[in-house]
Formats: C-alpha cells, sequence, structure tokens
C-alpha cells in the first residue's frame, strides 16, 4: 500500500469537530429556516402541513422534525420541472437532471450560495481523507446533467487541487492521463475504477506504480470486498462519498482515513434512520432506511427525502475525533432489492457468497428469468486465471461450489453459468448487476 | 520431456472455437493438433502448438482464458492393441489419466497420445522405462509452422 502521508488539519474541516451542543441549535435554527422557506415557497409542502394541521412555527426543537412529512422521489417527478422551488429563477444560477430511465428526468437547482455550500461539503469530504493543494485530481465522473462530475469537480477546486475535468469513458485515455500527468487522486464510480485498473493492465501499466494514492467512489453501492479488491489490484486507498442529486449530489457525506463508516456532514444535512415500512424513526445503531433533510439549501429545500438506502447510524464515536455523525458504509438501496420466490435479495448477497469462495471478485451479472410462471435466478460469472482450468470436471466443481455458496446466504437454488472473458457488458458509469427479464407486467 | 498445453474457455454457441482457431491463423500459427470437450454450456478447446509463446501471449491479449498445462506425448504403433498396452503399464505403475487425445501425423508411421496426468513428473518416472516418450521436437518435426 502506498503510504497516505499525514498532512496537517485543514482549516475546512473544523465544523466536523463542532461540539454536539453548538451543532444541535445550529440544526435546530437551520431546519426552522428551510421549514419556513419551503412552506413560504412550495406549494405541495404548504398543502401537505395544512392537511396536518402544521405550522413552521410548531418546530421548536429538533426532533419535532418527525412532524413533517417525507418527500419521495415520485414528488419531484410530479411537480416536474420546477415545482419544488423554493427560489426565483432569477436566483438560480445551475440546474442538474438525473438520467430518469422511466419518463422524465427529476430537476434539482441551486442557488449561488447553494453551490457553496456544496463544493464546501465536498472539500471537507476531501479534506478528510488528506487531499490538499497540490493534489492532481482526475474526475472521471460523467459531467453534464449528472451531479457526480461537477460535483466532485466543485469540491476539488474549492479545496485547491489541480483538477482534470476527464469525464466518463475512453478508458484508454483515462489511463494515459492519469500515468503523464502524475495524478494522485481519482473520483469515480467504483466499478468504473476496477474497469480503469483492467484496462491498464492491458495497456501494461500496473496502477500501483503509478502516483495515484487514493480514490473517492460513489454513485452506487458497493462492498467492502470490493473495496479490499480495488486496494489490493491499485495500491490506492478507497474512499467512500456519499451523496445524491436530490439532496445536492455528491458530498453528502465521506469515509474519512480511519475508513470506518461515513460521516455526514450534519450541519447541512440532517439524517434520521427510520423504518421503511411504518416511517417510524429508528434510534441510533438500528439499521434502515435513511432520510435526509437539507439545512442549508435555498433553491430546492429537501425536507425528509427519502433515499430508499439502507443502513443505520454509528453509535460509537469515530477514531478521527470528529463529532459528526457517521452512517454505516451503504451496500445495498431498497431499489436495488429484487423479489424472487418469494424471497428479498440484495445483489451484495450475491457478492459476498462469490468472495467467501474466491479471494479475488470475478466480473458477475445476475439475470432473472420467468419460466412457465416459475422465476429463476441465473449468475452469470466471466472466468479469469483463477476460475480457468484445463479439466471440464475443475471448472464444474468451482461451478458448484460458487452455487452452494449462493444458495447458502439466498436460501434458493441459483443457476451458475461460466462465461467468457469480457462477455459481460462492462459500465462507464453505475455497474447494471441485475437483468430482469421476467416481463413482470405480461 | 513433457510438453506445453494451450487450454482455452469456450462459451458453447456459435463461433467462438473459430474466434480462437482463426485469430492463431491469421497470425500464420499452426496448431498441430487439438481436443475440444464440452459440458452443457461451455467447452474446453486444448491445443499442441510448437510455439507455444506466441500463441499464448496473443491468445491473452485477444482477451481469451488461457491455461499452460503439461501433458505426456507416449508413442504408439498403428497396430491393433497397441493403446491398450500402454494403457496396462499406466494401471499397472497407478498412474491416472484426467483425459487424452491422439496425435496421429508423422513420427515416421507411428502414433502418440497425448496424455493429462494429474503429476506428469510422476508419471514419467515410473513408465518411461517402458514407455517411449516422444520428446517435443520429434513430435513437431514433420508439422510446418
Amino acid at each position: 500500500m502506498k503510504p497516505n502521508k499525514a498532512v496537517p488539519m485543514n482549516p475546512i474541516s473544523a465544523m466536523d469537530f463542532i461540539p454536539q451542543e453548538q451543532l444541535h441549535s445550529l440544526q435546530l435554527a437551520r431546519l426552522r429556516d428551510m421549514v419556513e422557506l419551503a412552506y413560504a415557497n412550495v406549494p405541495l409542502f404548504k398543502a401537505r402541513l395544512d392537511e396536518r394541521g402544521i405550522k413552521p412555527d410548531d418546530i421548536q426543537k429538533l426532533e419535532d422534525i418527525r412532524l413533517l412529512p417525507f418527500t419521495v422521489k415520485a414528488d419531484l417527478r410530479d411537480t416536474y420541472p420546477f415545482g419544488l422551488f423554493a427560489t426565483p429563477m432569477k436566483d438560480v444560477v445551475r440546474l442538474h437532471a438525473s438520467s430518469g430511465t422511466t419518463g422524465k428526468p427529476i430537476v434539482v437547482a441551486y442557488t449561488r450560495e447553494d453551490l457553496n455550500v456544496w463544493s464546501t461539503a465536498v472539500a471537507r469530504a476531501l479534506a478528510a481523507v488528506g487531499v490538499h493543494e497540490g493534489d492532481i485530481a482526475q474526475i472521471s465522473y460523467g459531467y453534464g446533467l449528472f451531479t457526480g462530475g461537477l460535483g466532485a469537480h466543485g469540491g476539488f477546486e474549492h479545496i485547491g487541487a489541480t483538477v482534470i475535468p476527464a469525464s466518463g469513458g475512453n478508458t484508454e485515455r483515462q489511463v494515459m492521463l492519469m500515468k503523464d500527468f502524475g495524478v494522485t487522486c481519482v473520483a469515480c464510480t467504483p466499478s468504473y475504477f476496477l474497469h480503469m485498473i483492467e484496462t491498464a493492465e492491458k495497456m501494461g501499466i500496473d496502477m500501483r506504480e503509478l502516483p495515484v494514492r487514493l480514490g473517492i467512489f460513489g454513485a452506487e453501492p458497493w462492498t467492502e470486498a470490493m473495496r479490499a479488491l480495488i486496494e489490493k489490484k491499485s495500491g490506492i486507498k478507497a474512499y467512500d462519498i456519499y451523496g445524491l442529486s436530490e439532496i445536492v449530489g455528491p458530498g453528502v457525506g465521506c469515509s474519512c482515513m480511519e475508513q470506518d463508516g461515513l460521516h455526514i456532514f450534519e450541519d447541512f444535512f440532517y439524517p434520521e434512520i427510520i423504518d421503511p415500512a411504518t416511517g417510524e424513526v429508528l434510534p441510533d445503531g438500528q439499521e434502515g432506511e435513511l432520510v435526509l433533510t437539507t439545512l442549508a439549501k435555498r433553491a430546492m429545500p429537501m425536507i425528509r427525502y427519502r433515499t430508499r438506502d439502507i443502513t443505520h447510524i454509528e453509535t460509537s464515536q469515530c477514531a478521527c475525533g470528529r463529532t459528526i455523525r457517521r452512517i454505516a458504509k451503504i451496500g445495498r438501496r431498497s431499489d436495488d432489492m429484487f423479489i424472487i420466490r418469494g424471497v428479498n435479495v440484495f445483489p451484495s448477497q450475491i457478492e459476498t457468497a462469490i468472495m467467501s469462495v474466491e479471494s479475488v471478485l470475478p466480473v458477475y451479472q445476475i439475470i432473472l428469468t420467468r419460466d412457465h410462471g416459475l422465476d429463476n435466478i441465473e449468475v452469470d460469472i466471466e472466468v479469469n486465471e483463477t476460475l480457468f482450468h484445463d479439466r471440464v470436471s475443475a471448472i464444474e466443481d468451482i461451478r458448484h461450489t460458487l452455487g452452494h455458496a449462493i444458495e447458502r446466504i439466498l436460501g434458493i437454488r441459483v443457476f451458475v453459468k461460466m462465461c467468457a472473458p469480457n462477455s459481460i457488458p462492462r459500465s462507464e458509469g453505475k455497474a447494471k448487476r441485475v437483468i430482469d427479464r421476467r416481463n413482470l407486467n405480461a | 520431456m513433457k510438453l506445453k498445453q494451450i487450454s482455452l474457455f469456450v462459451e458453447n454457441k456459435p463461433g467462438t472455437v473459430n474466434a480462437a482457431l482463426k485469430l492463431l491463423a491469421d497470425n500464420g500459427i499452426n496448431i498441430s493438433t487439438l481436443s475440444l470437450s464440452d459440458s452443457k454450456f461451455f467447452g474446453v478447446l486444448r491445443l499442441l502448438i510448437r510455439d507455444w509463446e506466441k500463441a499464448r501471449d496473443l491468445l491473452e491479449s485477444h482477451q481469451f482464458a488461457v491455461k499452460i498445462t503439461d501433458v505426456v506425448a507416449i508413442e504408439v504403433d498403428h497396430a491393433a492393441g497397441s493403446l491398450s498396452r500402454v494403457l496396462e503399464v499406466l494401471d499397472r505403475n497407478q498412474v491416472n489419466i484426467e483425459y487424452l487425445y491422439a496425435f496421429a501425423a508423422g513420427l515416421h508411421g507411428k502414433a502418440a497420445i497425448i496424455f493429462r496426468f494429474e503429476d506428469p513428473d510422476d508419471a514419467i518416472a515410473k513408465i518411461k522405462s517402458e514407455l517411449k516418450i516422444v520428446e517435443p521436437l520429434d513430435l513437431f518435426r514433420e508439422i510446418p509452422d
């Protein structure tokens, strides 16, 4: 592992160490401000509060946030494009939008001050993992409507790094830039970084020999196993950054050098964990759906937004000394979950099963099919150096071992199919782990 | 003396075997002998090639899963019962065969059987006094590159 040399604390991190009591009064003041702003300017929010007989002034303490209704993704679609904006368009200096696989995209807005909050949050995330002036940062998230590229860009510029806006795609050129420019930090999705490592290998470049020392990875759920794989193959430290466009984009939270959960920048984004079925708020330590409220974003305040991400809030204090709370690494989304033969399955469970057999995570994909009304789950796994053998029986043994390992975790039969190298499409953004061919509407 | 065998993973669908063969052909690499074993969804194509290192590098650079395995060529006469006699020697010496295939060309009117043993060095030590192990040079002598 390349050394991550100690750097003096960046003054931008000061808010990460704010005493809890001070934090809570700041949060309450900001929450009241947000609720007032949304009530006065967002008709949907006003209607929902009126329906419940709640006035903004009813928010007297932080726990009163539970009186407020949730906001869900459908609300953004239903009010497309500008229905949730709380400031006049003349104050909005930037719009972003989700790719939107179904129907209209969702649109998010920023005032100039919102952009400053955003880049400050990302810069605090970067400072927490030791990014500093003089670092050369390659941003390989897509630029454009997606918040990943420009979000990371703003944070790296804010902290004073040299930014290479590489955007996604053209992986060979990415590797060339990384090598020729002496890149020290990379920001992209973890699955795309794995693809970059593979591409570098094919180009005869060993990433462990390059100056790159850390990566800021996010925009899709990933496992500890994948982190270990990235760190082993590239020699870098792989850090989590968390965020979603509806809240701000990347920078809602980030792992620190301890790599023990993700700190949420609580003075900007207030976290709650709820039972996804009942909406009841769960105590810290208990797993549920993460709900976030923006505390300092004026163009489009988001009150109690349901993220669909499954995690819990850590109860212990982080060894780094930050007082802002941490959530556990997000390995799954309630969106990713699929139900097969009545069993709830997350792709991360299958990944864990594969890793229990193989020390190196192969490229895999999950395919769901329906045959005469019966759901089947197929896991396609690419053969690699360790999985391939000259004896058919040896490959069959590995196939059965993998199948049993997955069945033990899921409790249902799966069909494991070995595939040729590079036969599973690589993504340049978020990895597509599950292909559902069941045609559930038929 | 052992031979280097190249194994390739091939999916069970049209064109996958030829993708490998055509790549070798386009680069002027001649295959001396081959065998294909299959299961329901995939196969393993095994090749004997004089310049196996060049073939391996070429295949790997084109994203094939490649494995190099030591195999042993044993000479047999083109006559009834000659392979059976070889197998008797192997049995008697308790040498286990993983798989085998034939190499019929050249060798001054004789044939060779290619054996994949679990432990080729051990197998050679046990049988070399009774059976003729074909040297790679002899095996490829009459095969054009």
